[in-house]
């Protein structure tokens, strides 16, 4: 959880440093974008639960690392004040196999977006509003 | 006494992001929404849906679940994170 921005490549770094094991590492990178439900969105301010959006991420790499034959799991999500274009969210996974690491970061996105305490705050053009879920 | 916090669009209706309520007051979270819709028309209004969110102690739970002293419930629209 981070106010600032992250670096792609430093944390594909982090999950293949030392690691010979794994043959796939499948990253996903969410990012602000320019048009949602039909309007113009200029910036964004995200809220979140300290303390509960914490703990549902760590849940949900553990469960993830039970439910799917992987090895590490990276999730960084930031929350405040975000412009158009901006990254939001990393989901990295590493595996053996490609199939394992699509499966799991694709499950963990699923999973962050119902279960992770986070809310979003659109300023369009016609003002502002709130995401619904 | 146990804390309910609000969060998103939610305490932006309510006007409200926390407040402190006695232990005694709510056996579980479906009798706290029951005593929190009565404050006000306001309240009623906001409460009165099915799109809501709930956890105790930063874990998700449904309407049944108890709240005892000391808890931390927070009470929020669905998420949308990612």
């Amino acid at each position: 959880m981070q106010t600032a921005d992250f670096d792609v490549h430093l944390l594909y770094q982090s999950l293949v440093e030392a690691n010979s094991a794994d043959g796939a590492v499948v990253t996903f990178v969410g990012r602000v974008r320019e048009f949602n439900q039909g309007q113009q969105i200029a910036d964004m301010f995200l809220e979140h639960y300290p303390g509960m959006t914490e703990k549902a991420l760590h849940e949900l790499a553990q469960q993830a690392q039970k439910q799917f034959t992987i090895n590490r799991v990276s999730i960084v999500h930031r929350v405040g004040h975000l412009r158009l274009s901006d990254q939001i969210v990393f989901v990295g996974v590493t595996s053996a196999h490609r199939q394992d690491a699509f499966a799991a970061c694709m499950w963990l996105m699923d999973e962050l977006k119902s279960r992770a305490p986070f809310w979003k705050k659109e300023s369009t053009t016609q003002g502002t509003r709130w995401v619904s879920g | 006494m146990f804390k309910v916090l609000f969060f998103g669009q939610l305490a932006d209706m309510l006007d409200c992001r926390n407040l402190s309520m006695p232990a005694s007051s709510a056996a579980n979270v479906y009798d706290l929404l029951d005593i929190l819709r009565e404050r006000d028309p306001k309240w009623s209004k906001a409460l009165n849906t099915e799109q809501l969110m709930m956890a105790v102690n930063h874990t998700l739970v449904t309407p049944e679940h108890p709240i005892v002293d000391g808890d931390e419930v927070a009470i929020f629209p669905p998420v949308t994170g990612g």
